[in-house]
């Protein structure tokens, strides 16, 4: 039996699923920030803590989160903590799974920024008299913010992409939007390839829009695709 | 809490919850091992038709260019849904582990073709002019010296990129494909503790990661780079975790 494609049943959905890309956007950007925050903590152990253990932990940290599936750590969070006691919604469990995920990259990341500038620099600033304060404003910021930028950004479109896995756990994003339309048309490949359409457009502005921030406020010098 | 884990787990460790935790690890490493294959493949091909020294067509160039911008936006999970329903449409019936298979290998070949093409541009222009003017066609150039310099470009981040490949097969669970992620649901399911059934889940792609990331480590710091590599940011293609 042939399929004909009937796409007319479909794009009066597209405003529908356009809802669940905003609320993707949302989870990836509360996630992005908590990774941030962690990921800071994290670089600055490792690039300048004294610790021996406590590097170690965070270097363990980073690994686990590193080389497991993000869904899997989200299954753990969900199922395995009410076991401990500990209940999370599935939007507190995809949230916090995502961030957690995103931060052990971002340390790396960072972690590879701080070492990027150059002690020589430092010393320079030193002997102009610079206090920490402008030292920091004026010679770390913006080096590391130019050398961050780009790979930061990238992290940013692939958790955006990521949050596709909340659908899993019924969260009504893009994907799980998707799904809903697909349960009630029955044109699933249809659907699904509206979705996939969106997520490119919207990947697409975002990475256009980030490389112009970046490009006009901290002066990266990256290329666009 | 821990004492009951304790008593579970004897019994979570029998001889068929081994096994069949052995065999849905097998199908793991098979469906990256596939897909990452057939992908790096067409990866490769996508990333010299792109590359204007090699081929200087600009329609493949355009279609290169496309094929890994689109597969490169889109998420695993609705990326597997696509090649599900689209195997339906074209009337073809399929195992579910070939159309995973399919989708690994649709990312691999995007995402590989972006880290290929950082390679193949890191290296210096005057060497494909030198190469030009003692009349070396692409292929030519490519096998004599070009892939010869690229490769240690190209392969610690191929590597890394394998490792979010792996993991990101854990999402063919979502359409019953009996591979680690699936039988750890099943394990749950049968009323093992989902501390033992989804801590031993993450163990397990520990196993495979964490050697993949450790090699790609190594080899990045002991590989030299070739003379006149300058770093580039090849966008999006690192990790690979969706």
């Amino acid at each position: 039996m042939a399929y004909t494609l009937q796409w007319g049943q479909v794009v009066g959905f597209t405003g529908y699923l356009i809802g669940g890309a905003w609320l993707a956007l949302q989870i990836a950007f509360l996630a992005f920030v908590g990774g941030v925050t962690i990921a800071t903590v994290n670089a600055t152990v490792l690039s300048y803590g004294r610790n021996r253990a406590l590097r170690a932990a965070v270097r363990s940290y980073v690994a686990f989160f590193m080389n497991t599936p993000v869904l899997v750590q989200i299954f753990f969070l969900f199922f395995a903590l009410p076991e401990m006691g500990v209940f999370l919604s599935s939007y507190q469990a995809v949230l916090l799974g995502l961030t957690l995920n995103v931060s052990g990259y971002l340390t790396e990341t960072l972690r590879a920024g701080f070492q990027s500038v150059r002690r020589s620099e430092i010393e320079a600033a030193e002997t102009l008299g610079m206090s920490v304060a402008q030292m920091t404003w004026h010679v770390i910021l913006p080096h590391v913010i130019r050398v961050l930028y780009p790979p930061l950004t990238n992290q940013y479109i692939l958790l955006t992409m990521t949050t596709s896995i909340a659908s899993i756990f019924g969260l009504e994003e893009l994907t799980g939007r998707a799904y809903n339309v697909s349960a009630e048309t029955f044109r699933s490949f249809e659907v699904f390839s509206l979705s996939a359409a969106l997520y490119v457009v919207l990947t697409f502005v975002a990475s256009a829009v980030l490389w112009l921030i970046g490009r006009h406020l901290f002066r990266v010098k990256a290329r666009f695709v | 809490m821990g004492g009951s884990l304790l008593e579970q787990l004897p019994l979570f460790l029998s001889y068929s919850n081994v096994s069949f935790l052995a065999r849905a690890f097998g199908v793991t490493v098979a469906l990256s091992i596939v897909g990452a294959v057939v992908g790096y493949t067409v990866g490769a091909l996508l990333a010299f038709i792109r590359n204007r020294h090699v081929v200087d067509v600009l329609p493949a160039r355009f279609l290169s260019v496309g094929f890994s911008e689109t597969f490169r936006r889109v998420p695993f999970l609705v990326k597997l849904m696509v090649v599900f329903f689209a195997f339906e449409v074209v009337g073809m019936r399929v195992s579910m582990f070939t159309v995973t298979a399919t989708t690994v290998a649709l990312a691999a070949a995007a995402f590989s073709a972006e880290i290929m093409r950082a390679g193949l541009e890191a290296l210096p222009e005057s060497q494909w002019d030198a190469a030009e003017s003692m009349n070396m066609g692409g292929v030519m150039s490519l096998r004599l010296w070009a892939l010869p310099q690229a490769w240690k470009v190209i392969l610690p981040p191929a590597l890394s990129f394998t490792v979010g490949l792996v993991k990101s097969t854990s999402i063919a669970s979502q359409i019953s494909v009996f591979e680690l992620t699936y039988a750890a649901k099943v394990l749950n399911e049968r009323g093992f503790s989902p501390v033992l059934s989804f801590g031993s889940l993450l163990v397990l792609y520990f196993m495979i990661c964490y050697p993949l990331n450790l090699c790609a480590r190594r080899l990045e710091r002991q590989l030299e780079r070739p003379r006149g590599w300058k770093p580039g940011a090849p966008l999006l293609a690192e990790s690979g975790a969706a």
